[in-house]
């Protein structure tokens, strides 16, 4: 134990941070409307047919998921369950995860809250990042995400991408290439603008699965604050009138 | 029969039985306190407000939590998702727990800056040590409940820390976890200390911690002893009762606070990663290690000072002696002037430094050191030491203003004997007072 606390403060901790000292590939800005049903329709639709052959959304319900986006159980049951799963359960798959481990390296993980812990940017960078790389299994790599073990699942919507790259010179003299943005090599079914938006419309829907409640806690949110200012506006006086004898 | 207080009917019947209108006198209808408390007394019945709420939503969470290292981190989404108004309680409770440090440590603050500290108030200020211990021991075991990434490797590396005693250490360890590793073990006693033993210490102990308060009487932000002038029944005539006055007044405090609180619960409830951390939204892996362990926000300023010290047993005695030092604050401050409205500029110099210091070893502890950030948490480290260590010192013989015999009123309006315009002088309208009330 004690070497693994030492190998944590003095090992571990400045790697990471002359890491973090780096120049990494910026994120770009998810474009997040939770209040735009199509848009977290588009996404759902996304979700089920892309993710969920390997992804799970176990902490999901599809019931939940119909009322919050504006879809009754009855289109939730026709388009979006392709499982024997009832629309009351949760977004699970059938991909066992051991199997999965033994394909991928690491068993993918389940998508309920990926936003929460990688944040939307992250996600709507990483999906549209992928780019060619024949040193990898799956011929891709990822700009925010190196030496992914994920193929690129999206290929046939986004087409394939080449990495460019700037040259210039690090601080201790030496030639660094840093990736700058990509050229495409072969196109998808969609143009690059119509993927940007199925990825913000993709992105959307998993920041809405992070937690469903989002949009409507912010509803409440403004009833308990006017709530909390009347009352400030009553109690206020009150104390005043007590203390008038006090100065 | 005991009733001495001379009621009848139901409530008679009681204070025969049960001292319910004493206690209501004693601690409410006639606790005599100052009437000059500032912006800073808030914070005490705050803390009292955030214990109430961390209790309540408390009880509610553990009605659905699992504490099983297989069910803990869905139980927390089923909470989050399925359970009616889970997600309010859930976010209620995590953000009550960094709120209450916030409040903890502007009472703590409201301490220094008046004396609250000092003679005879020491009890007062140990007792609310051991709470503040307390509290402390009672966030750590709760972090580890949600069993997400940080939950699990936070626990694992403070725990850890216990490993640095020598010969006992590695013992020590494996006692606290229950098991080589932090494991269900481990979760399922932590589980049992959060929800159980560390809740009944602390209640005890703010029982204590107000018993004693309420014996030697509250100070304020001018430091000075309303008891030293008591009426003719033994009241302090510069005191007024704590109900009604210090009930409305708190209520609009309370008002106040509850907003903030709420614009968090509603709209920010991670508060950007501080006080729900983004990798804790990730299941616990025993087998990955998290690219950056930080413990909460305010943990940060002792984790700032063990990582400052090059030694791992001298950092870990280090950070237990920053929380230690504070204990012996009633000793070490040895100027009998109490506020630091009537202090020297060392001791204004010396606590501003020493608010700094905090501050900063808190925002170095949140990051990931580097050379220069070591340099800089070790510099801060001493300034922090320094402020207590040097303090008998710089203390001892200070340059003091004259305090004021008594609380200074701007106008004092009293309404069976007219007006008087400064009540410092002891004149007509204090003896008006001291017979009228």
């Amino acid at each position: 134990m004690r070497t693994l606390i030492s190998m944590i403060l003095f090992v571990v901790l400045p790697v990471i941070a002359s890491a973090a000292g780096g120049e990494g590939y910026s994120l770009d800005k998810a474009p997040i409307d939770l209040d735009s049903k199509a848009s977290l329709q588009r996404g759902a639709k996304l979700f089920v047919n892309y993710c969920m052959g390997c992804h799970s959304a176990e902490y999901q319900r599809y019931n939940r998921m119909a009322r919050d986006i504006g879809l009754t159980d009855e289109q939730v049951r026709e388009n979006l369950i392709f499982t024997s799963a009832k629309v009351g359960d949760t977004m699970k798959n059938a991909m066992p995860k051991a199997e999965a481990k033994k394909w991928f390296g690491a068993a993918p993980p389940d998508l309920s809250v990926i936003t929460r812990s990688r944040g939307a940017d992250y996600i709507y960078t990483y999906l549209r990042t992928f780019y060619v790389d024949e040193s990898r299994p799956w011929g891709v790599n990822n700009a925010v995400f190196p030496s992914v073990g994920m193929p690129h699942v999206l290929w046939q919507l986004q087409g394939l991408q080449k990495p460019v790259y700037e040259t210039h010179k690090g601080p201790d003299g030496h030639e660094v290439h840093v990736l700058k943005d990509f050229e495409l090599v072969k196109p998808g079914s969609l143009t690059p603008r119509e993927f940007n938006d199925a990825m913000g419309d993709l992105v959307n829907f998993l920041t809405y699965i992070a937690e469903p409640i989002q949009s409507e806690r912010k509803h409440i949110g403004i009833w308990v604050l006017l709530f909390l200012v009347v009352a400030f506006a009553v109690f206020y006086p009150l104390k005043k009138e007590y203390w008038k004898d006090i100065h | 029969m005991a009733n001495t207080q001379g009621t009848t009917g139901l409530r008679g019947w009681i204070d025969e039985r049960f001292p319910l209108t004493q206690l209501w006198r004693e601690h409410l209808g006639e606790y005599f306190a100052p009437p000059n408390f500032n912006f800073f007394y808030i914070f005490g019945v705050l803390s009292l407000v955030v214990l109430v709420n961390q209790l309540l939503t408390g009880i509610w969470l553990t009605m659905n939590y699992k504490p099983s290292a297989i069910e803990a981190f869905a139980s927390v989404e089923y909470i989050m998702r399925d359970v009616n108004w889970g997600w309010l309680i859930r976010y209620m409770h995590s953000t009550g727990a960094s709120a209450f440090f916030i409040v903890v440590y502007l009472h703590m603050f409201r301490g220094l800056l008046y004396g609250s500290y000092k003679k005879p108030r020491e009890l007062v200020w140990l007792i609310g040590m051991l709470i503040f211990l307390c509290l402390m021991a009672e966030s750590f075991f709760g972090y580890l409940l949600p069993w997400g990434q940080m939950s699990y490797w936070g626990a694992q590396v403070i725990i850890s820390l216990f490993g640095a005693i020598p010969g006992i250490g590695e013992d020590l360890t494996l006692w606290i976890r229950g098991d080589y590793v932090v494991s269900d073990a481990t979760l399922n006693r932590f589980f049992a200390l959060h929800v159980v033993a560390v809740p009944i210490a602390l209640l005890g102990l703010v029982v204590a911690h107000i018993l004693a308060l309420h014996h030697v009487g509250s100070n304020n932000p001018e430091g000075v002893e309303i008891k030293k002038y008591m009426n003719d029944k033994g009241q302090p005539i510069d005191g007024i009762p704590f109900h009604p006055y210090y009930t409305v007044k708190d209520l609009v405090g309370i008002i106040i606070f509850l907003f903030f609180f709420s614009i968090v619960v509603f709209f920010m409830p991670e508060m950007g990663g501080y006080f729900l951390e983004h990798p804790n939204f990730e299941p616990a892996d025993p087998m990955k290690t998290p690219i950056h362990i930080a413990p909460v926000w305010y943990f940060t300023p002792y984790y700032a000072i063990l990582r400052a010290v090059p030694d791992k047993l001298l950092g870990v005695i280090a950070m237990g002696g920053s929380i230690a030092v504070l204990f012996l604050l009633p000793w070490l401050d040895r100027c009998p002037v109490k506020s630091i409205r009537y202090r020297s500029f060392t001791w204004k110099v010396a606590l501003t430094l020493f608010a700094i210091s905090f501050l900063v070893l808190g925002y170095l502890g949140a990051l990931p050191p580097s050379t220069g950030r070591t340099t800089v948490a070790q510099i801060f480290s001493v300034v922090y030491f320094g402020f207590f260590l040097a303090m008998p010192f710089y203390t001892k013989g200070e340059k003091t203003k004259p305090v004021p015999d008594r609380v200074v009123f701007t106008t004092v309006t009293v309404d069976n004997a007219g007006e008087a315009k400064s009540a410092v002088p002891f004149g007509e309208v204090d003896k008006a007072r001291m017979t009228a009330k």
